[in-house]
C-alpha cells in the first residue's frame, strides 16, 4: 500500500507523504509541524487531522498518543470573516 | 455584552438537560447553538432508546429531542441563542460568540460545555473521493433532510453508529453490501446487530479499507483480513462495488474550549481521546466550569442527560441556587448514571472513568 498521495489534512491538501518528510526533516512536535506545514489550520481547525498526525508522532517518536504533546488551541474555533471581528460587539 | 447565571454551550441531549436543570434551580441561563434547531445528534435518531424510564427509555430519539427543545423553550430563565457558535474562551471568563456575521460576548458565572464530539476519519489511499462520508453525516443527510446518499454501500465499524445507520440505510431502500470491522468481534448492542443480520448483510470482522478507487468518485472499495497486529493479509482482498462507503470508527471529544479555558486535560482511550479531568459532579479542575455528555467522554444520550442534569444542578447549587434539595437531587441522577453504566454494556465507560478520576488525584 502505497500513501504517496493520500490525504491526511483535507484543508490545507497535505498528504501523508508531505508530514513524514516533515517528521524525516526532525520536526517532532505538533506545534512545529503545524507551523511548517499548516496542518489543521484550515477551515475545520484540525478536527479532522488531528487525531492522525497525533499518531503519525506517536509512531515516529514511539511515544504513546498520552504523550504526544498537542499545540496550543486558540479562538476562533472556526473561521469567521475580518468584517465580524471589526465590526465589534453588537452591543457596544 | 450579554449577562447570564449560567452559560450552556451546545443544545444536545446533555446542554438541554443542563439547561433546564439549571434554570429548574432558579439560574438565569443562556443556552447557545450552533445549528438553527434545538436537539443536536437527537433530531436524526430515529430509533428508540434503552436507557432508563427517567431518561425516556422506548422512546424514539428524535422525539426525546422534541420534549426536551419544547421544555427549555417554555422556560422564561433560559434564554437561547440558535445559529451561534462560541468562538473562544478568554482569560476574563467570557466566551466569544458568533451569530450570522455578529460578534459578542458572554459573561458568565458558571460554564457548562456540552459541545458533543466529532466523527473520526480514516487515512487511506483515495479516503477524499467523493461518496466517502461519516455515518453520522450519513444520517443527518437521510433522516433529518431526507437524501439518500448513493445506491450500494459499505460501511466501515460495527459499532452502534455502524449498525444503526447501516439498518436506516437498508430501511430507506439501499443496499448495505457489507458492514467491515477492524477488531475480531462485533461493538454494537446484539439486537441491533442481529436485525442487519437476519436482513442478509454480512459483518466482516478483522478486516479493514485498503484502498478506495474511482476517477470523479467512489466506484470501489478494496478491503483485506487483518492479522492479530493490524496487518493486511497478503491474498485476502476483496473488491466491493459500491458508490457509498460509510466510515464509523468513533468519536472524539470536542474540546476547544477546554483546554482555552486551561482546564486540565488528559488522553484516555476508553473516552474517546483528550477529556477534561472532572469531579462526580462534573466540574472540570478549573472552578465553575462543567462538561456533560460526548465532550466528557464518549458514551450515549441517556448517559449524556444524566450528566448534564447532574452539571446543572451542581452549576446551580455553586452560584446558590436550590441549595434545599440539591443533595437529594444529585445523589438520584448519580445513582441513574451508575445503573446505565452497569453490566458488560458498561465496561468501557467504567474503565475509561476510572482512569480519570485516577489521572485527576495525580493532577491535584
Amino acid at each position: 500500500m502505497s500513501d504517496d498521495k493520500t490525504i491526511m489534512c483535507r484543508c490545507e491538501d497535505l498528504t501523508v507523504e508531505d508530514i513524514r518528510e516533515w517528521i524525516a526533516k526532525g520536526y517532532k512536535t505538533f506545534e512545529e509541524i503545524k507551523r511548517v506545514s499548516r496542518i489543521g489550520m484550515g477551515p475545520c481547525q484540525g478536527r479532522t487531522c488531528r487525531q492522525h498526525l497525533l499518531r503519525e508522532l506517536a509512531k515516529a517518536t514511539g511515544k504513546t498518543l498520552a504523550e504526544v504533546e498537542l499545540a496550543t488551541f486558540r479562538p476562533p474555533t472556526k473561521p469567521v470573516s475580518l468584517e465580524t471581528l471589526a465590526g465589534g460587539e453588537v452591543d457596544d | 455584552m450579554l449577562k447570564t447565571d449560567v452559560l450552556v454551550i451546545g443544545a444536545g441531549p446533555a446542554g438541554l438537560k443542563a439547561a433546564l436543570s439549571a434554570a429548574g434551580q432558579g439560574a438565569e441561563v443562556i443556552l447557545v447553538e450552533r445549528d438553527p434547531f434545538l436537539g443536536g445528534q437527537l433530531v436524526k435518531q430515529t430509533h428508540m432508546f434503552f436507557g432508563s424510564k427517567e431518561q425516556y427509555a422506548s422512546e424514539r430519539g428524535i422525539n426525546i429531542g422534541k420534549i426536551l427543545a419544547r421544555d427549555v423553550d417554555e422556560n422564561e430563565k433560559i434564554r437561547i441563542l440558535k445559529d451561534t457558535t462560541a468562538l473562544g474562551y478568554y482569560e476574563d471568563k467570557r466566551v466569544a460568540i458568533e451569530s450570522q456575521g455578529k460578534f459578542e460576548t458572554v459573561d458568565n458565572k458558571a460554564l457548562i460545555v456540552t459541545t458533543g464530539a466529532q466523527e473520526n476519519t480514516l487515512v487511506f489511499p483515495n479516503c477524499d473521493l467523493p461518496g466517502i462520508y461519516g455515518a453520522g453525516a450519513v444520517q443527518t443527510l437521510m433522516n433529518v433532510h431526507g437524501v439518500v446518499p448513493g445506491n450500494k454501500v459499505a460501511m466501515v465499524g460495527a459499532g452502534n453508529i455502524g449498525v444503526i445507520v447501516s439498518y436506516q440505510l437498508l430501511q430507506a431502500g439501499i443496499d448495505v453490501v457489507a458492514i467491515i470491522e477492524a477488531l475480531p468481534k462485533i461493538g454494537a448492542y446484539l439486537v441491533h446487530a442481529s436485525k442487519v443480520r437476519r436482513m442478509g448483510v454480512p459483518i466482516l470482522t478483522s478486516h479493514t479499507v485498503i484502498e478506495a478507487q474511482g476517477t470523479e468518485r467512489l466506484e470501489r472499495v478494496v478491503i483485506a483480513k487483518i492479522d492479530d497486529k493490524w496487518q493486511p493479509v497478503p491474498g485476502t482482498e476483496q473488491t466491493l462495488e459500491v458508490d457509498v462507503l460509510c466510515v464509523s470508527v468513533g468519536l472524539t471529544p470536542l474540546t476547544e474550549l477546554l483546554f482555552m479555558a486551561g482546564c486540565r486535560m488528559a488522553h484516555i482511550g476508553e473516552l474517546g481521546g483528550h477529556v477534561a479531568l472532572r469531579d462526580k459532579n462534573m466540574e472540570t479542575s478549573v472552578s465553575n466550569i462543567f462538561v456533560a455528555g460526548d465532550v466528557s467522554g464518549i458514551e450515549e444520550a441517556s448517559a449524556a442527560m444524566v450528566e448534564g442534569q447532574v452539571a446543572g444542578l451542581t452549576a446551580a447549587r455553586n452560584l446558590g441556587y436550590g441549595l434545599e434539595d440539591y443533595e437529594e437531587k444529585v445523589t438520584a441522577a448519580q445513582r441513574e448514571l451508575d445503573n446505565l453504566r452497569r453490566g458488560p454494556v458498561g465496561g468501557k465507560i467504567r474503565a475509561g472513568l476510572e482512569k480519570l478520576y485516577k489521572e485527576g488525584e495525580v493532577a491535584v
